[in-house]
């Protein structure tokens, strides 16, 4: 065992030093599974080059590089309750189960034409898919990567839509919005041959995303078409969905939208929810319980993603193009933007470490990512990435909608 | 004549031009982007389209863009959706972030499909 423990050391000493030397160890494939945790690794999409880079957030470094990935634009992942293996889901419809203890592929299938995320169920045997093309969310078993489930979105008016904010919650059950049909679908995938379908039609117009709060209770689809959003409460048997902060941008004539906004991670602190304005140059505050606005931050650009660190007490927003070389950082008790970051152009993703001690940033022009303290906002490292996006770490496995 | 002189030259004919046929095609005074620019903009092509409508355009939120998905419209009407956007659908206007002879050159790069 402890030979073992040392030729593994001996590799990532390689890989720390073929890092050095431009050059990366995709050879771990045929190695035997490294000893130690996973607490503290993520993955990195390059987006451009279908590869992932396996990191480690202690030592700040890169372990790996695994390619072969195929078409990675938008592409993410989520983690099973192991913290040993990844789903990635990619644009081209591949999905792809990755070990992060030897650095290698499972198992890839191609599932779909065009997928554009998943999730995975809370007793990590199932994985959904959601898909542009041929619409619709399939669902697979993590072991095999069978297809056990595939329910197509046909709307209320019988035409197919794609599919978009899938998320999971309790007991295997995936919820998800219509994007063209203009709906709210949950699935109970208890028996995944038979899964029970609730259909919740006229939300409004061209929900683009969706969430749920990390409680479980509400589901929250972003609307497009609407000055407004939708929330479902599901907790509470024969609820129907409602529109909240209907007209948050009256007032301000809506700006062109060059990057849609991202509700993963919403900004959850205390009682509030930070969350992008569609269209605007500004955050919106809103009571968590009643989703009434209670305050609207004034921002650089239009925000892409708000992440709260996991204590809730800043929240990071990163932006759309043509203003995406900037990362903002709000104080939630005062609601004021405390410090102002200047990555470079394309800062696309942000994650925090496991309690948040650090953030790390992409920088997709840059092909480099960014490491800063949240407490001094110092940087301290950096690591050199391929046109980075998604940064996903493993303590993601734990939580709930994401 | 220096290649100053043309430039202000050609954008004088592209104002005149403007100012009498305002309805006109936008290739009525065409300068081609230079070839820094043409870079710049299959960056843009590839990457802030791309978001939308895929890295290597085959479609997303937004619809395909690969040159068979294209080949019904002309490269002047995919260059005026590009500067106008279509409203009630996600697809902004580019309008001020590019310019007409570079919507043009994104449009003739469309039709001619990106170069690996």
């Amino acid at each position: 065992m402890s030979e073992l423990r040392a030729s593994r050391r001996g590799l990532f000493r390689a890989a720390a030093a073929g890092l050095a030397a431009g050059t990366l160890p995709s050879a771990a494939s045929a190695a035997p599974p490294m000893v130690r945790g996973t607490g503290d690794l993520g993955l990195v999409v390059e987006r451009a080059t279908g590869s992932l880079l396996l990191v480690d957030t202690t030592a700040r470094a890169v372990l790996a590089r695994i390619e072969g990935l195929g078409d990675m634009s938008h592409a993410s992942l989520v983690f099973d309750r192991s913290e040993r293996y990844a789903f990635v889901f990619g644009r081209d419809g591949g999905l792809t189960k990755v070990d992060l203890l030897t650095a290698s592929i499972v198992k890839r299938v191609v599932q779909g034409g065009n997928a554009i995320g998943g999730a995975i169920s809370d007793d990590g045997k199932l994985v959904a898919v959601s898909n542009y093309a041929p619409g619709g969310v399939r669902v697979f078993d993590t072991e095999t990567l069978e297809m056990v489930a595939d329910v197509p979105a046909i709307d209320a008016k019988g035409a197919p839509s794609k599919t978009v904010g899938l998320v999971d919650l309790p007991f295997r059950t995936f919820v998800w919005s219509l994007l063209d049909g203009d709906e709210i679908w949950i699935g109970d995938f208890t028996d995944p041959r038979t899964p029970k379908i609730t259909k919740f039609p006229g939300i409004g117009r061209l929900p683009y995303d969706g969430v749920a709060t990390s409680d479980g209770r509400w589901y929250v689809a972003g609307l497009f078409g609407e000055d407004a959003l939708t929330r479902l409460d599901l907790w509470t048997e024969g609820a129907k969905p409602e529109k909240v902060l209907a007209g948050y941008g009256k007032g301000a004539e809506p700006l062109p939208v060059y990057k849609m906004p991202h509700m993963e991670g919403w900004g959850s602190a205390g009682n509030l929810l930070l969350i992008p304005a569609v269209a605007h140059h500004s955050v919106l505050a809103v009571d968590r319980d009643t989703f009434r606005e209670v305050g609207r931050i004034a921002a650089h650009g239009q925000p892409v993603f708000c992440v709260a660190r996991p204590d809730g007490r800043q929240v990071w927003v990163n932006y759309a193009h043509p203003k995406n070389d900037t990362v903002e950082v709000i104080d939630v008790p005062s609601l004021k933007v405390v410090h102002t970051l200047k990555p470079g152009p394309a800062v696309l993703h942000l994650e925090f470490t496991p309690r948040g001690h650090e953030v790390w940033i992409s920088v997709r022009d840059a092909d480099r990512i960014d490491i800063h303290e949240t407490k001094t906002f110092r940087k301290v490292g950096e690591i050199a990435a391929k046109s980075p996006s998604g940064i996903f770490f493993t303590p993601r496995a734990h939580r709930l909608g994401v | 004549m220096n290649r100053n002189r043309v430039a202000r030259l050609t954008t004088a004919v592209s104002l005149i031009a403007a100012a009498l046929l305002a309805a006109a095609p936008i290739s009525a005074a065409r300068s081609e982007p230079d070839a820094a620019a043409k870079i710049r903009l299959t960056h843009l092509l590839v990457q802030d389209c791309g978001s939308c409508h895929g890295l290597t355009l085959q479609g997303g939120l937004g619809k395909p863009l690969l040159p068979e998905n294209v080949s019904d419209r002309s490269a002047e009407v995919l260059a005026e959706i590009i500067l106008d956007g279509i409203p009630g659908t996600p697809m902004p206007p580019w309008r001020g972030l590019v310019t007409a002879d570079e919507a043009l050159f994104l449009a003739e790069t469309l039709k001619r499909g990106l170069t690996p």
